[in-house]
């Protein structure tokens, strides 16, 4: 799946997206951030406040017990500030 | 019913938008405006200019959607959304609402509620620049507040 990233998620983590194969116990956003923080320092950083960054799946918002099975594309970014 | 959303770089003109809204017909008996404008100062501090970062396939569609959801709730005529990205200097256009009814409280109503959105849960982001370096603007807790009152489905009989 791909992975998407948007504001200071992206400049943390260091690119903008990527493609992923997260392992099948990985099941919901929540268990996919959990994963991502592992995968270095970056993603670490990136993801240490897991709790305030939102997601989308094939873009729409959802909440992190939302089930990745199937998805296209995950974004994951801080809560939203235009208008 | 005309509808209108553009996400851009370039400037709008807001006479333009706005009487495009009730051109050719005289069924239009109010059109509500708001137009956000970048402050030159933020939290006290002078800012040189905003960066506006969005998800291009999301943020379109995301707009979309929540004009029709206030199509179904308010009497519309027309609803013109406009929203800018890219960087932005203290003084211009970030983003344009227009509503358009035959009587001033579905269109001040549908504004709110559209500017509400934008604010909460549109997929843009903020960036400060200042002479300093760049920060991300947090979110505000109190457009969240205001945002909350319109998932009450009662809605529209209340504001009719």
């Amino acid at each position: 799946m791909k992975l998407v990233y948007f504001a200071w998620v992206r400049e943390r983590v260091g690119r903008a997206e990527e493609e992923i194969v997260p392992p099948g116990s990985v099941k919901t956003v929540a268990e996919l951030m959990t994963w991502l923080k592992g995968r270095g320092d970056e993603y670490a950083y990136a993801f240490e406040q897991s709790k305030a960054i939102r997601a989308a799946i094939d873009r729409n918002h959802v909440k992190p017990d939302a089930a990745i099975a199937g998805a296209r594309e995950i974004a994951f970014f801080p809560p939203m500030t235009g208008g | 019913m005309s509808t209108k959303v553009s996400l851009q770089h370039e400037d709008f003109d807001v006479a333009v938008e706005t009487a495009a809204l009730s051109r050719g017909r005289t069924d239009v008996g109010a059109i509500v405006t708001f137009a956000g404008i970048c402050r030159g100062a933020e939290s006290g501090e002078p800012i040189a200019a905003l960066t506006l970062e969005h998800y291009p396939g999301m943020a379109e569609a995301e707009i979309v959607r929540h004009v029709e959801e206030a199509k179904r709730r308010w009497p519309l005529l027309g609803v013109t959304v406009i929203h800018r990205y890219g960087r932005i200097a203290p003084g211009e256009n970030i983003v344009l609402v227009l509503t358009a009814s035959s009587h001033r409280e579905a269109a001040f109503a549908a504004a709110e509620f559209l500017m509400d959105y934008l604010k909460t849960k549109a997929p843009f982001w903020k960036q400060v620049e200042r002479a300093s370096g760049k920060t991300w603007i947090e979110a505000r807790e109190a457009d969240d507040i205001a945002a909350a009152r319109w998932q009450n489905p009662g809605t529209r009989e209340a504001a009719e």
